[in-house]
Order: C-alpha cells, then structure tokens, then sequence
C-alpha cells in the first residue's frame, strides 16, 4: 500500500466520526521504482489531505516532505522528487492502518490492507 | 478532411465508439468552441453500403490525428487518404486522376520507398490477377523504390465484390474499388501479447484483452490519468489501462483474488510485472456497498473501468451477512478473542443495487468530464432493451456497445461521462432515479434471475411464456453476431 492509497482511506465503521487519517503501524516498508510522471503528481497534489500525507510519510521512515506545500512548491524539480517518492514508491508492505477514533486494526497484509469490516460494525 | 476507414470485422457495436473516444483522446475535438460534453465525428457509408460494413468514412481535423486513432485504435484496420474510388476500374482511373497533384506528388518522390497491397473483400484472387492490378497503375507517376518490408508510403487497392455468398460479410449491392494510402493502422500484435492463456494468474471472469483495450481506449487511459476499478479480480482490465501509461488502483471484496493469488509470481501483481507494466499505485479489500473513502475525497479518477459481478458468472456480494457463531445470540457480536483473523461474512449483492453503488462512487469520485465505463446484462428478448440502462443525473451515456454472449442475453458496454459535480441533493434524486428504475425494469435482475433466465431449460422457459417460437438459427450474414 502507497501513500497515496492512505490518504484516500479512513475507517468507516458505524458511528465512527472521525476515522482519517489511519494511523499506520509499519513492520515491512518495502521501496519500488516508479516513474515519474509530473502531470500525474501534479494532479494529485490538490487531492491529497498534505498534513495526513506527510504524518504518514514519517510513520513509514521518512523524513524529507515539508511540513507545508503549497502549488507555488510544483515548480521545483526537488520538490517534485521528493513527493513522487513519498506519495508512489514508498509501500506498506506489511503492518496496520488503525483507526483513530476506536483503535480498531485494519491488518496490510503483502501490501494491500483489508478494510472489510466485521458483522457488528457494518 | 475525410478518411477511409477500414474495421476488422468484429465487434461491430464497438468500432465506432472507439474512434470517437480516441479522436476526443488525440484532440479532434479541441477546437470545437461549444460546451458540448460530447461532441461527434462526421461519418459517411460509401455507396450502397450497408452500416454493419468495415468500410466507412470519417471526417478529421488532420492526418496526424487520424494516425495517432488508427495506431492505438483495436478494431481499425487501417486509416487512409483516397485518392480514388468507383465502381469499376475505368471509374476508379479518372477518380485517381482528377485527385489533386499538390495531395499525390510527395508521397511519389524519386528518393522515397512506397509498395501497394491488394486487398479483396468477398473473393480470392490469384497472383496473376493480383500482378495486373498493380500493373495497371501506370497512370500513377509512381517514382519511388519498391520496398516491400519497410516502405515509407503504403498504398492500398482494396476491392469490394459484390459476391452474395456466404462469407459473414454485410451484403453489397454494387461492386466498389478504392485506392488510398495507408495513414495509420491498428497494432493487433498486442493482442497476442496480452492474450488471457500467456497470463501467468487468471480469475474464471477475466477481461478478454481485446475487450479490456476497448474498454480502456472508452476511458481515455493515458500517462498522468488515474484509472480506478472497485471489481479488479486479477486485474485484467486495469492491466490495459497501464498499457496505455495510467496509474490504476483497484479493489475487491475478495481477498484470494487481489492477494494471495496461486504463489509468489501468480498474483495481481505479477500479472503487471509480467509485462514490464507500471503496478497498480493500491490494491484494497474493500467494500463498494460500503467504500472506506475519508469523508470529503471526491474527484480522484480520471476514469473508472469495470465488470460489475451480475450473477450469471460470479454473483456480488457485500458486507453484512449475519451467520452467527455457534452459541452466539442476537445482537450479532464478533468476541474480542476472535477479532483478529476474522472473516467476515458477506450477503449476496444484487446488480441492481451494486449498480446505484458504482454509479454514487462514480458520481462522487470522478473528476469533471472523466468516464465511467462498465458492462451491464440484457436480456435478449426483452422489447426495447435500449431504455432500460441505468441512470444518473451527474452522468450523460455517450455510447452502448452490444455483445452478444447467447441466444439469451448479451452484455452491453456503456460509456458515460461526468458533466455535473455531485452534491447530496444530486445524490438524493439519484436514489429516488434508482428506486424509480428498479421498481420498473429491473425485477428480473434481482436475486439470481438473470442467472436462470440465462441457464435454465429452454423446456421451462417456453412452459412459462406458452409461445413457442422457432428461431431461424441459419443466418447467412453474421452481423452483430460477429
């Protein structure tokens, strides 16, 4: 699971208010090569929740993301590297998404997190 | 400037669909000024040309945009640039020579390379016949080398017969002679490539590749765009979106098909690595009945693709079935102690409400203009079928491509595209639309009807209806059957 995929989940058990961002609880962080492609990661860069995605990037070992962007930040090839690397190759491969609201575990097994939820929380 | 262009036979529901989708894709349509959300290509029938025949001509703002259609395209067998056509060969010469010089000259250079194939339609001619035909173009100032491997120009005489046998072709009422020159031509080589016996992990309802290409040239899949599918299986549609260069993510409710595969190298994954294909950015366990999205996320995909389960193959399902544990009583609870490796349990879903689900996440997470493209079951002897498929006010249809899968029923792949943003007064009436549809098309869909109007005995069926009709089962021309 990449960050980008993380940013884009929260818990949806019933009654749960607040489920985003899940806390991630990283055994495995594994990297992939990706290429980049700029128009991709600047059309994502107005989708993505920046403080949850750079909260996450810690939790998965890395440190290198500004605490604030804004698109001014799009111009700059650095800039451009370090979100490509953080929002594509960095992946979960083994670990937990947890809910913040009930501490519910979403287990990531092989890389893709399980986010059926059981009989009583549906 | 108008193009002859040439399908392959098949899938004729889907030929024209493909070149608009991929003439928006390439900009034919960006100098149009008007806010129309779909714009259309002027088409033409040659002469006494049936709509089901390969041949057609279409109109493109230029030749580069023809190529780039022709080359991605699947069922375009090639693009060309007439320079004549007639009924006979005398007819076909003076078209040829009336053609203007300024159009002819540069692709007759001294310098360039050039070969001209032959191509009938309805007959087989011999090597001879085939030799004087070509010879017969010395009208032509042709200038160039022949090259038969690699030629710069390639020319093209193509021959319609107007033969009346059995050859699966639309009838022809008068013969008809082109001869133009090659501008494009569709790569069918992938399709070998990807074709579903080389895939190394496959799912009893994987996407055949020649479908699933079709289905990603529908969604516009190109590098920078992201491509999601909430029914990956084994990730055979999502595998031509990346073909084409775009991101993909995908999920499912089943865990064995998106992670456990048959081994290391027989997953999802290596289905994409199989290839050299980008891997998709995710891959979840979800639900679509009940989709984990963080409140708020709206317009992420370019394009949503896919084959929602409709009970004839695989049958849906969704979270919630309550099968209690053994001592267990109401209301349902899962003990803390067997919380982790739990497995839920799941309900049946019908189409019809896995279908208002795919069209409220397409509503929501597609971005203005993106394309929502899935499969969707009809049944053959319904009366007007064509007024039966579903609907969203955030959403326009912009084609349905038949296929027909049995005497029974056939798939019909629809395209849509956004044209309005989602909000909850949008998506209120859409469930009162829904509500509205089921109620009046759709009873046969719920509840594993369609998997018996599809298998039951043809004995029952005619029992239940008490018309028993005989259908001619000897059609000479295929058409859609095709």
């Amino acid at each position: 699971m990449g960050l980008l995929t993380h940013n884009m989940l929260s818990s949806n058990i019933r009654g749960v208010v607040n489920g985003f961002p899940l806390r991630i609880e990283a055994v495995k962080v594994v990297e992939k090569n990706v290429e980049m492609n700029t128009d991709f990661l600047k059309n994502m860069f107005e989708k993505i929740d920046w403080k949850a995605f750079v909260e996450a990037s810690i939790s998965m070992g890395y440190t290198e993301l500004p605490k604030e962007a804004d698109s001014s930040l799009l111009d700059s090839d650095d800039f451009l590297n370090r979100f490509h690397h953080a929002l594509l190759e960095l992946h979960l491969e083994e670990g937990a998404l947890v809910c913040p609201e009930t501490r519910r575990r979403f287990p990531v097994s092989k890389g893709i997190p399980h986010m059926l939820l059981h009989e009583d929380e549906v | 400037m108008w193009y002859l262009c040439v399908f392959f036979h098949r899938l004729l529901d889907y030929r024209k669909p493909e070149v608009e989708s991929l003439a928006k894709l390439f900009g034919a349509f960006d100098d149009n000024q008007n806010d129309d959300v779909h714009p259309q290509l002027q088409w033409k029938l040659p002469l006494h040309h049936h709509p089901d025949s390969p041949f057609h001509l279409v109109n493109l703002p230029s030749e580069e945009i023809a190529r780039n259609i022709a080359n991605r395209s699947i069922l375009v067998k090639g693009m060309y640039e007439l320079w004549g056509e007639g009924g006979s060969y005398e007819e076909l010469k003076d078209s040829i020579l009336s053609y203007p010089d300024e159009r002819k000259l540069p692709y007759l250079e001294s310098n360039s390379t050039f070969r001209i194939t032959v191509d009938t339609f309805g007959k087989v001619i011999s090597l001879q016949e085939h030799k004087e035909l070509i010879q017969g173009f010395t009208y032509i100032p042709f200038k160039g080398k022949v090259n038969l491997r690699k030629p710069e120009h390639n020319f093209w005489l193509i021959e319609i017969d107007n033969c009346e046998g059995n050859n699966g072709l639309p009838p022809v009422e008068q013969k008809r002679i082109f001869f133009g020159r090659e501008v494009g031509a569709a790569d069918r080589k992938l399709l070998p490539t990807y074709e579903l016996k080389s895939r190394t992990y496959l799912g009893p309802t994987a996407m055949d590749a020649e479908i699933a290409f079709l289905m990603a040239n529908q969604a516009l899949a190109t590098p920078g765009k992201l491509v999601y599918d909430p029914f990956v299986g084994t990730g055979s549609i999502l595998v031509a979106a990346a073909h084409f260069g775009a991101m993909t993510m995908g999920a499912d409710i089943d865990i064995r098909v998106v992670r456990d595969g048959r081994g290391p190298d027989r997953n999802v994954w290596s289905n994409f690595k199989q290839y050299g294909l980008e891997m998709p950015v995710g891959l979840l366990r979800a639900d679509n009945n009940l989709p984990p999205w963080r409140p708020g996320l709206k317009e992420v995909f370019d394009a949503i693709i896919c084959d929602p389960p409709y009970g004839v193959r695989a049958g849906g399902r969704k979270s919630g079935g309550r099968k209690l544990l053994k001592g267990a009583v109401e209301p349902y609870i899962v003990p803390d102690d067997k919380r982790t490796d739990h497995i839920p349990s799941t309900a049946p879903y019908s189409l019809v409400e896995c279908v208002h689900d795919l069209l409220d996440l397409a509503a929501k997470m597609l971005v203005l203009g993106g394309r929502l493209v899935f499969f969707y079951p009809v049944l053959r002897e319904e009366e007007s079928p064509h007024n039966h498929f579903p609907e969203h006010p955030c959403f326009k249809l912009i084609s349905s491509s038949e296929q027909i899968l049995s005497s029974r029923y056939c798939r019909v792949l629809l395209t849509m595209v956004k044209i309005g943003p989602y909000t909850e007064e949008i998506s209120l009436a859409a469930r009162m639309q829904h509500l509205e549809f089921r109620e009046n098309h759709v009873k046969w869909l719920e509840d594993g009807n369609l998997h018996s109007a599809v298998f039951s005995p043809v004995d029952a069926q005619l029992k239940e209806t008490g018309d028993y009709k005989i259908k001619d089962s000897t059609k000479k021309y295929r058409g859609k059957y095709v």
